[in-house]
């Protein structure tokens, strides 16, 4: 009972300490919950049986991340708590001198992280609960989903999966204590108050030398970002994270030495009110910080790349998603197949397959059970024709050597599609392509993708001109045609060339493509037709409906489920990291700042009594912190200008990035929540160091 | 001479009602331009608290207090520390150095939060340093030099913004007596040779010694008052030996 008492008073005590602490652990437990719960929001949504795959699919990955979330969550309370423990060494050594054994103290501490732990799990609970009716309105935003039949949800899956990881959290944290205190010494814990923290000097030379090692480390890791880095290779990311993890680390061990010394050289601004008094404070709190700065510093950097990445992957999808499927459908299926001939991974085509190339696609359509002219307003057919003599390696053979360096590992050898120029016309409408004309002599190359776009564009340049049976064709223009004839939730057109009707013998046809509008004008009619074309998709492997072989289809009602699904789960997994990094950080930084508060009590005591006024300390102390807080931020911000840039060429498959309104909605995002725990610290060391 | 200091039948209570406890009770004294006083008693007499009182960090229940004229007892809030930081230094037994600062820096502080050039800065704490042997130290932190030497920067900080008054709150307290002795000296310098007007607060005869003029103080009240007057030093320590017999209890086992 006596345990109890000590263990419930010293908590209350210590609550100016602890209540940033206190406050993270019930984010972070809210924040676990909401992100589980996921699965129960979809009960009360009606939705589509294609989104609901998605959204299961979500919910696994993001459970995935848990795993990593509760390691992130859990090294953060172990090192909160290692840190607030060790501050109260007097206090231990004061029961300890009073008679009170090891085991007992211990039992104390248990018992307090038990409470701390109960308490923060319940309200944490409490308030994942509530807020993931508020997460309930964004998921159905976010999947366009009916919500008309509102209900209170409670996931108990994830209340057991909250109380189940943060148990083992807290465990850990347990086990950690009563083995600190097993090691302690009364004669540390009585003089450890005493114990100025030492005051490592570096030799400023040391720090300047170091300090432009470090930026020379993180230059050549920028360099290497950002020239290095293509999507074909994307191994040199290692060493240049590598490269700027060390060089992260030398730049705080360097930085306050560095700083100091220059700003000490402008008299007019280190002799000014108590500049001094700041920037050693600041000095002799980066110098015992370093790795924790480090480690701010590159879980900012994260967040910034995580979050603005999937802000802009979710708007790119969203927003190209309009222009890309202008039309309701595209069915394209492999026809002109040869018994025995290769398949394009494995194995090789069957009689049967043979036999059902040759019918068309409205026939195999109409055999399935679609009308073919009652259910489509609109149905043009056209096709894809290859020839042996145009091979993607004759597209690139003015850049031929660049493109055999950069992209080893691509194949080179398969046929480019063409199409012919008439049927090129027929669909431009539908697609809202720009109508062409050629000369007999001429082609046009259509791309919208823009990696290779890029490339073609190159080749073209440098005197690009292409052989078909004997003849020889020219380009028509300088540059690729922005254009595509399928629809798909991002550019992915990767290349035809558009030729003259008469260049192409017919044999040469190996795609027919139907492209589609649906009858009716009422989403109900169209989602009838698209009910039977979904249907399909489940008939497609079964053996008697051979006649389906080869066909795909592409649906904009699919490819909207599709992309939305996949921008909503990419928004939650960078919500879900990038709150649970920006709250890690943001805590480090608060705890450290508010524990040094206490400690610099005395020394703002002294600044009174030589006579500053509180107008000037509490100037002191915001500048102190504000700095404090604004170095690794700075820091992030720079590593963040190549990450972004790395991520938008790895991410280039979902179409050109909208960098502008996903870095502003990251920018808004970091001081929301770094803003207010750095406000939290100003006034909580305000209120620590004011004079009683 | 001209009066720096008037202390006008000055009273503090602590506590709250039903359970008061006179710290002052009705003390009154002056203190005249290049005098060095001292002020003696045992703990609990109340001498802490009156130094409080004078140096505006604590506030009197009744009576006043001016200084150079001023009665610092109707100052308030920026006016107060405006007050505290141009007219008043101070001197502290844990000599209240900041440990993240070089002696230089500390001594400079004083004079930036005045916001002084910068260029006169230099100039004034080499000044002060040479003046109080300290010129080879000053690039030190205060964890690298002796708890004298430390003294001695706090004094420097103390008076190099000219104050009216210098407070010195057992400035020997934390001192070996060679450390003690060396630091008196440069009191008696500081008094002598540079005028400064100082008002110490001490429990220790020997340090007493050095004032010229010592109150004693017990129970809140002015018991006794001694001129060292054309006495030497060591005259003068005996009759402070007298006084602090006669006061009796409390004092006797400091000596």
């Amino acid at each position: 009972m006596m345990s109890f008492k000590l263990a419930f008073k010293s908590m209350k005590k210590n609550m100016k300490d602890y209540v940033i602490y206190f406050l993270t652990l019930v984010l972070g437990v809210a924040i676990f919950y909401i992100f589980n719960s996921m699965d129960s929001q979809q009960a009360m949504m009606k939705m589509s049986e294609s989104k609901q795959q998605i959204m299961d699919l979500m919910t696994q990955v993001l459970g995935g991340v848990s795993v990593f979330i509760s390691f992130v969550l859990g090294f953060l309370i172990v090192y909160a708590n290692n840190f607030l423990i060790k501050r109260r060494k007097k206090e231990f050594g004061l029961y300890m001198l009073l008679g009170m054994g090891k085991g007992k103290i211990s039992k104390i501490l248990l018992l307090e992280t038990l409470l701390v732990g109960i308490f923060s799990l319940a309200i944490g609970l409490v308030i994942g609960i509530f807020a993931s009716q508020l997460m309930s309105i964004l998921v159905s935003k976010m999947f366009e989903a009916d919500m008309s039949n509102y209900q209170f949800i409670f996931s108990q899956d994830a209340l057991i999966k909250t109380l189940v990881y943060f148990a083992i959290i807290y465990l850990c944290v347990m086990v950690i204590n009563v083995f600190a205190t097993s090691k302690y010494k009364l004669i540390d814990l009585i003089t450890a108050k005493n114990k100025n923290e030492k005051i490592k000097i570096k030799s400023p030379i040391i720090s300047v030398i170091i300090f432009i090692l470090s930026i020379g480390i993180l230059g050549s890791a920028y360099y290497l970002a950002i020239t290095k880095i293509t999507q074909a290779d994307i191994l040199p990311i290692f060493l240049a994270i590598g490269l700027g993890c060390i060089g992260t680390f030398l730049f705080f061990y360097s930085l306050s030495g560095f700083m100091l010394k220059i700003i000490q050289t402008r008299k007019k601004i280190y002799q000014k009110d108590l500049n001094m008094f700041v920037l050693r404070q600041i000095d002799s709190k980066i110098n015992t910080t370093v790795f924790s700065m480090s480690v701010i510093c590159v879980l900012l950097f994260l967040t910034i790349c995580i979050f603005s990445s999937a802000m802009s992957i979710n708007n790119t999808l969203t927003t190209q998603l309009k222009t890309y499927t202008p039309i309701d459908a595209t069915f394209n299926k492999r026809v002109n197949i040869a018994e025995g001939e290769k398949k394009p991974y494995t194995g090789t085509y069957s009689k049967q397959e043979a036999e059902n190339a040759k019918i068309s696609i409205k026939d195999s359509l109409q055999q399935a059970g679609i009308d073919v002219n009652q259910d489509f307003s609109e149905a043009i057919t056209t096709y894809v024709y290859t020839t042996d003599t145009l091979k993607q390696i004759d597209s690139f053979k003015p850049i031929e050597a660049k493109i055999k360096k950069d992209y080893s590992a691509v194949d080179l050898t398969s046929k480019e599609p063409i199409m012919k120029l008439s049927e090129y016309n027929k669909i431009a409408p539908l697609y809202g392509n720009e109508p062409l004309t050629l000369k007999d002599n001429e082609f046009v190359v259509i791309c919208n993708y823009d990696e290779i776009k890029n490339l073609r564009n190159e080749a073209l340049q440098k005197g690009l001109t292409i052989e078909i049976n004997g003849k020889t064709y020219v380009p028509k223009k300088l540059e690729c045609q922005n254009a595509f004839y399928s629809i798909s939730a991002q550019p992915m057109e990767a290349g035809t060339y558009i030729l003259p009707d008469d260049a192409l013998p017919e044999e040469g046809k190996t795609l027919e493509y139907l492209h589609v509008n649906y009858q009716g004008t009422t989403p109900q009619e169209k989602a009838k037709i698209e009910q039977k074309i979904a249907n399909l998709s489940d008939r497609n492997g079964a053996a008697n409906e051979i006649t389906l072989s080869n066909l795909s289809a592409y649906t904009r009602t699919s490819i909207y489920d599709a992309s939305k699904g996949l921008a909503a789960t990419v928004t939650f997994i960078g919500l879900y990291l990038g709150i649970v990094f920006l709250i890690s950080s943001s805590a480090i930084l608060a705890l450290k700042e508010l524990s040094e508060s206490s400690d610099n009590k005395e020394r703002y005591k002294i600044l009174r009594k030589i006579g500053a006024d509180e107008k000037m300390i509490n100037k002191a102390l915001f500048k102190q912190i504000g700095i404090f807080y604004l170095i690794p931020l700075s820091l992030a911000v720079v590593h963040s200008i190549f990450g972004i840039k790395v991520c938008s060429i790895i991410l280039a498959m979902f179409g050109k990035q909208d960098l502008v309104t996903s870095i502003a909605i990251t920018a808004g995002f970091i001081v929301l929540i770094y803003g207010a725990y750095f406000l939290a610290t100003y006034y909580g060391s305000k209120a620590i160091i004011k004079e009683e | 001479m001209e009066k720096i200091l008037e202390v006008k039948q000055i009273e503090k209570y602590y506590g709250n009602k039903g359970n008061i406890t006179k710290a002052i009770d009705n003390i009154s004294f002056t203190v005249e331009s290049g005098e060095f006083v001292g002020i003696m008693g045992a703990s609990g007499s109340g001498k802490t608290t009156l130094l409080n009182c004078i140096s505006t960090i604590d506030r009197v229940t009744a009576g006043n207090i001016y200084i150079n004229n001023q009665d610092i007892t109707k100052l308030k809030g920026n006016k107060l520390n405006q007050f505290r930081r141009e007219e008043l230094g101070f001197i502290f037994q844990d000599f209240n150095l900041l440990d993240t600062l070089t002696c230089y820096e500390n001594i400079a502080l004083a004079l930036t939060i005045q916001k002084v050039n910068p260029k006169e800065i230099k100039k004034r704490v080499e000044e002060i340093a040479d003046k109080l042997g300290i010129k080879e130290i000053l690039k030190k932190y205060p964890y690298q030099i002796s708890g004298g030497q430390k003294q001695r920067i706090a004094s420097s900080r103390a008076i190099i913004t000219n104050p009216k008054l210098v407070l010195a709150d057992e400035p020997t307290g934390a001192l070996d007596s060679k450390s003690a002795r060396q630091l008196l000296e440069n009191f008696e310098y500081l008094n002598k040779t540079l005028g400064a007007t100082i008002l110490m607060v001490t429990h220790d005869a020997f340090t007493a010694s050095y004032a010229s003029r010592i109150l004693f103080i017990k129970d809140g009240k002015i018991f006794n008052e001694l001129k060292r007057g054309s006495n030497t030093r060591k005259e003068f320590f005996s009759k402070i030996i007298e006084v602090v017999t006669l006061l009796g209890g409390e004092l006797n086992d400091v000596i």
